[in-house]
């Protein structure tokens, strides 16, 4: 079965005095239905690793296939479609619009794919139950929790099904209650198959995925010992 | 993303801030509010003014004719030309009348008698006239009759008076066919007129008319000073310009010809002076509107970074993110035009109504305002819009929310 991450010898450097080499030679395997976590701490390469697994950046080098699609000779069209159709994405900000109720913060994931007009709002209602929000529809982001904010959030991703859930430091803004109620519901995520992938540098939140993988100074390792270069898995 | 999907999302994107939006709004209402006053309250004043051009003066065109310098040249116009001028399309009827000037007015008495207790003799102005004179003066025959051509050509000494003309002399009734004396040349009253219609001709109630036969016979009179024509409604510029051919082919530049101001220029250069400064005025408040919009919508665009890095994220391409402050900016301007071409119409009537003037509203400029709106709304958009669309998805996720 096709991967859904197959990330082989990626490098990304960024033009700066001195130049900054933010991944260095990086192999990356993710198969569908696991539960990946990808930590280190602040500066290690984390940030760019996820705007290239989430096609918002373009690697120098190397080869990132989603889904068994290379994507790093896409145009900026397809990419851009690309992500749209594969890849939910889940922020640390959380990143929902202010003036819009919750259940048009998670449509707003269908606006630019196509699904259908007049159904969009039945599925988000039924993203926002998958996430235990279905009693909150009609809220404003203003009116509900940190944590409530983020379920938003991952309902929001989870509209559409993706191959890929790609959470950027999803716990980064939360207390420990909040924390744990979005662990748990990855958890729950999980059993139903979603491929998860959390990048953050909360060491306990790492703990909950099936593998660990560790970003140190643009290179990747399994787990603690450093491997550069190393085909993980 | 369909367009009810764009549309949707601009006015949200408008309504979450309805304050600045109203602000932004305003701008546009200004600029369009003083266009469609300024056209409105043009076109209504212009509507008005040429409506004061009855139709009684809109149809008066006067020539006439200097004196000969040189006294054995030939008239500039001859009474036998007065048929070459009728015969034009839209004269409805003319006359050439001979006036004597001011200092030659004739003495008129209605008898021989020389009574001492009364004054009998009267400075009248003594006129010769075609027998077309009556209609062209819209007169109307007191008592009598006015003399024909029958008259002109057998050199008939009749003479019609004018009302006060007759009143004066102490001519009340005519079937007892009385004299007047013109420079003690005697003629018979035919026939008092009254009610003379032609605004400019009002001093012929104190005339004597005259043939302009046996006037040159007895009087001297000469040849006529002065052709009256009554055109058809709407003819008289046409008229106006083609009388002094008409009347002396070689001469014809030497006749002054009086003719009504043309109502639709009138109307155009009054429009023009009110339009002119007020449209300048119009314009600079729409491109200030224009520039308010462009400033809002930058200020938005950055302000909503992460909103833009967002809707990247999910798979929005650069186009729909254009496209949708493109379609914020001109619902915006859309907006103003309707408020401000509404607010424009309303403002004509109420001016029009406290002058009870007749309101004329161009529906072209109804429709065209909010339209006009919406083109200011979209060109000031296209700067922030691209703006917008160039930020990097990256970049525009960490600037935050």
């Amino acid at each position: 079965m096709t991967p859904v991450i197959e990330l082989t010898e990626i490098e990304r450097t960024f033009d700066a005095d001195p130049p900054v080499r933010a991944l260095k030679n990086v192999r990356l395997r993710v198969e569908k239905g696991e539960y990946l976590s990808i930590v280190g701490p602040s500066g290690s390469g984390k940030s760019t690793l996820l705007t290239t697994l989430g096609l918002l950046d373009r690697p120098d080098k190397g080869s990132y296939r989603l889904d068994g699609i290379e994507t790093t000779e896409l145009d900026d069209a397809r990419r851009t479609a690309l992500r749209g159709n594969r890849i939910g994405f889940v922020f640390q900000a959380f990143h929902l619009l202010a003036h819009r109720s919750a259940v048009d913060n998670v449509g707003l994931a269908e606006l630019y794919q196509k699904g259908e007009r007049r159904s969009r709002t039945q599925r988000a209602e039924a993203a926002l139950q998958r996430v235990g929000l279905g009693h909150r529809t009609l809220f404003r982001p203003d009116r509900l929790s940190g944590g409530e904010r983020q379920r938003v959030a991952i309902a929001r991703a989870l509209l559409g099904e993706p191959s890929l859930l790609l959470c950027d430091e999803p716990t980064g803004n939360l207390d420990k209650a909040n924390t744990n109620a979005v662990l748990d519901l990855f958890d729950e995520l999980r059993a139903q198959g979603v491929t998860l992938v959390v990048i953050t540098h909360d060491e306990e939140v790492s703990m909950r995925a099936d593998r660990r993988v560790r970003i140190d100074d643009g290179v990747l390792s399994d787990g603690s010992t450093s491997f550069q270069g190393s085909v993980l898995r | 993303m369909g367009w009810r999907d764009l549309a949707s999302e601009a006015l949200a994107g408008i309504a979450a801030r309805p304050l600045r939006s109203a602000l932004t709004v305003l701008g546009t209402v200004l600029g369009i509010t003083t266009l469609v006053i300024t056209l409105g309250v043009a076109a209504t004043a212009g509507n008005q003014i040429a409506g004061r051009f009855d139709e009684a003066s809109a149809t008066e065109v006067t020539v006439a004719i200097p004196d000969q310098r040189d006294p054995s040249a030939p008239p500039y116009v001859t009474w036998a030309a007065l048929p070459d001028l009728t015969r034009l399309n839209g004269v409805e009827s003319a006359a050439a009348v001979a006036r004597p000037t001011r200092t030659s007015s004739a003495q008129v008495r209605a008898n021989d008698l020389k009574d001492p207790t009364a004054v009998t003799d009267r400075t009248l102005p003594a006129v010769a006239a075609t027998s077309g004179l009556l209609k062209v003066l819209d007169a109307s025959i007191k008592q009598g009759r006015f003399f024909d051509d029958g008259h002109v050509a057998r050199h008939d000494r009749v003479a019609v008076l004018g009302e006060s003309a007759a009143k004066l002399v102490g001519i009340t009734r005519i079937d007892d066919a009385p004299t007047v004396f013109v420079n003690n040349e005697p003629f018979t009253v035919i026939g008092i007129i009254d009610n003379i219609g032609r605004a400019s001709e009002l001093g012929m109630a104190s005339a004597v008319i005259l043939p302009y036969t046996s006037a040159n016979d007895r009087l001297r009179t000469g040849n006529p000073t002065e052709v009256l024509i009554h055109t058809a409604l709407g003819a008289a510029q046409l008229v106006a310009g083609q009388a002094p051919l008409a009347l002396s082919p070689n001469d014809h530049a030497q006749l002054r010809v009086l003719a009504p101001p043309d109502p639709a220029s009138l109307r155009g250069g009054v429009e023009h002076d009110v339009n002119g400064l007020f449209l300048v005025l119009g314009l600079v408040s729409l491109v200030v509107g224009a520039i308010g919009i462009a400033n809002v919508t930058l200020v938005t665009v950055l302000e909503r970074t992460g909103e833009i890095g967002l809707r990247r994220a999910l798979g929005a391409a650069r186009r729909h993110i254009a496209a949708q402050f493109l379609v914020e900016s001109s619902a915006i301007g859309l907006l103003g035009g309707i408020l401000g071409a509404s607010a424009g119409m309303i403002t004509v009537v109420v001016v029009s109504v406290s002058r009870e003037w007749t309101p004329v509203l161009d529906l072209r400029l109804a429709a065209g305002a909010p339209v006009a709106g919406a083109i200011v709304g979209l060109l000031a958009g296209v700067y922030p819009a691209l703006r917008a669309a160039r930020m990097q998805p990256v970049d525009a996720l960490r600037a935050g929310t």
